[in-house]
C-alpha cells in the first residue's frame, strides 16, 4: 500500500481546466465592468465562483479520482459553515437595526446601503 | 518460535466501491484513507482546517459589513488603477487572479511530470509555479502600499467610509498573502530537492527519516491549490460584493 501508484492524468486535463479557469475568471471580472446589480451581480458572482472552486478541487486537487471515504471526510464538514453563516446573518442585521435605532442621526429608519 | 505470517491483504483484495466502500474503509480497523499515502491524508485534513479558519474570516467581515451603518467603501473604485490614461475598475486584483490560476495551472502539470519522473520538467514548472507565487505577493505588497500611502486606509479608520474595511480587508488578504508566501517557500524547497534527485533516490529530507517520492510534490500542490481556492472566494466576496 505504501506504494500508490499516485496520480497520473493526461496533461490536456489539466490544460482544458486551466482555460476554463481563465474564462470564468474573466466572467465574473466582467460581471464587475457592466456594472451588474443586485440580485443578478450577487448570483452570477456566488455561480462563478462555485464553479471554479468545484474544478479547482475536483480535477486540480484530484479530488474526483480519490476514494468516496477521503471525499466525504474532507467535503462534508465545511457544510457545517452554513449553520455558523446563518447565525452571523442574524445578528449581523439586528446589530444594525440597534445601531440605526441607538446612533441613529434621526428617528428614521436606518438605509440600507447595497 | 512461530514465525508471524506476512500478509499483505491491503493489495491483494478488491476494494469496494461506492457507499458500501466507504463504510469498509472507515470500519476496516486500519487505515481509513486507502490508495493515498499518509501525507496526503494529512494535508487535507490541514486543508480542512485552513478552511475553516478563512471561513471564520470571512463570514466574520460579512457580519461586519451587513452590521456597518456607514457606506462600505466601493471595491470597484478602491482598487481601480488608471492605466494609459484610463481609469480601470479592479484591474490589478483581475490581473493577481490570472497570475495565481496560472501557477495553479502549471502546479498540477509539475506533478503530472513528477509522477512520470520528469525530473527536469518538473522543476521548471515548479520553479515557474514559484515565480508567479512570488509575482503575486509582490503585486499584493504594491496594492497595500497603494492602500495605505494614497488612499490614506488604516485597520481602524478609511476616508472612503466604513472604518471596518480596512480591519477586515488587511486582515483577510494579510493572512491569505501569508499563504502565498509560505507557499512560495515550500515551493522553492520542494524544487531544490527534485532537482539534487533527492525524490529519486528516495533519501529523506532534513529533520525525518522519511524517504522521499514524488508523492511530496503532489502533497505540495495541494497546498498550492488551496492558496488559490481560498483566493477565489476572496476575490468574490470581498472584492465583488
Amino acid at each position: 500500500m505504501a506504494h500508490a501508484q499516485g496520480q497520473q492524468h493526461p496533461i490536456g486535463v489539466y490544460l482544458k481546466i486551466w482555460g476554463l479557469l481563465f474564462i470564468l475568471s474573466t466572467a465574473s471580472y466582467l460581471v464587475d465592468y457592466f456594472h451588474f446589480q443586485g440580485y443578478l451581480r450577487w448570483s452570477l458572482i456566488i455561480l462563478f465562483m462555485f464553479l471554479k472552486a468545484g474544478l479547482i478541487v475536483a480535477v486540480f486537487m484530484h479530488m474526483i479520482w480519490e476514494r468516496l471515504a477521503l471525499m466525504y471526510a474532507i467535503l462534508v464538514p465545511p457544510l457545517l459553515l452554513i449553520v455558523l453563516l446563518g447565525i452571523g446573518a442574524f445578528e449581523g442585521n439586528y446589530t444594525f437595526l440597534t445601531r440605526g435605532t441607538f446612533f441613529g442621526t434621526g428617528s428614521e429608519v436606518p438605509v440600507k446601503h447595497r | 518460535m512461530t514465525q508471524p505470517v506476512m500478509t499483505s491483504s491491503a493489495e491483494s483484495l478488491p476494494l469496494a466501491g461506492g457507499l458500501q466502500g466507504v463504510v469498509a474503509d472507515l470500519s476496516s480497523d486500519q487505515r481509513a484513507f486507502k490508495n493515498v499515502p499518509w501525507g496526503k491524508a494529512m494535508m487535507w485534513i490541514f486543508l480542512l482546517s485552513d478552511t475553516f479558519i478563512f471561513s471564520c474570516f470571512l463570514i466574520s467581515y460579512m457580519w461586519v459589513r451587513m452590521s456597518t451603518t456607514e457606506p462600505w467603501p466601493n471595491p470597484s473604485e478602491v482598487f481601480a488603477l488608471t492605466l494609459w490614461g484610463h481609469k480601470i475598475p479592479l484591474i490589478l486584483i483581475a490581473i493577481m487572479t490570472f497570475v495565481l490560476i496560472s501557477s495553479s495551472g502549471t502546479m498540477a502539470m509539475a506533478v503530472k511530470f513528477g509522477y512520470e519522473k520528469n525530473k527536469k520538467m518538473t522543476f521548471i514548472l515548479l520553479l515557474i509555479t514559484a515565480l508567479l507565487g512570488a509575482t503575486f505577493v509582490g503585486m499584493q505588497a504594491f496594492e497595500w502600499t497603494k492602500l495605505i500611502v494614497e488612499e490614506g486606509v488604516r485597520p481602524w479608520s478609511n476616508p472612503m467610509g466604513a472604518a471596518q474595511f480596512g480591519a477586515t480587508f488587511f486582515m483577510i488578504t494579510g493572512f491569505h498573502g501569508t499563504h502565498v508566501s509560505i507557499g512560495v517557500i515550500f515551493l522553492i524547497i520542494v524544487a531544490i530537492k527534485v532537482l539534487r534527485g533527492d525524490l529519486d533516490h528516495e533519501r529523506p529530507g532534513f529533520m525525518t527519516g522519511r524517504k522521499g517520492s514524488y508523492e511530496m510534490v503532489e502533497i505540495m500542490g495541494l497546498y498550492w491549490h488551496f492558496v488559490d481556492l481560498v483566493w477565489v472566494f476572496i476575490f468574490a466576496f470581498f472584492y465583488l460584493w
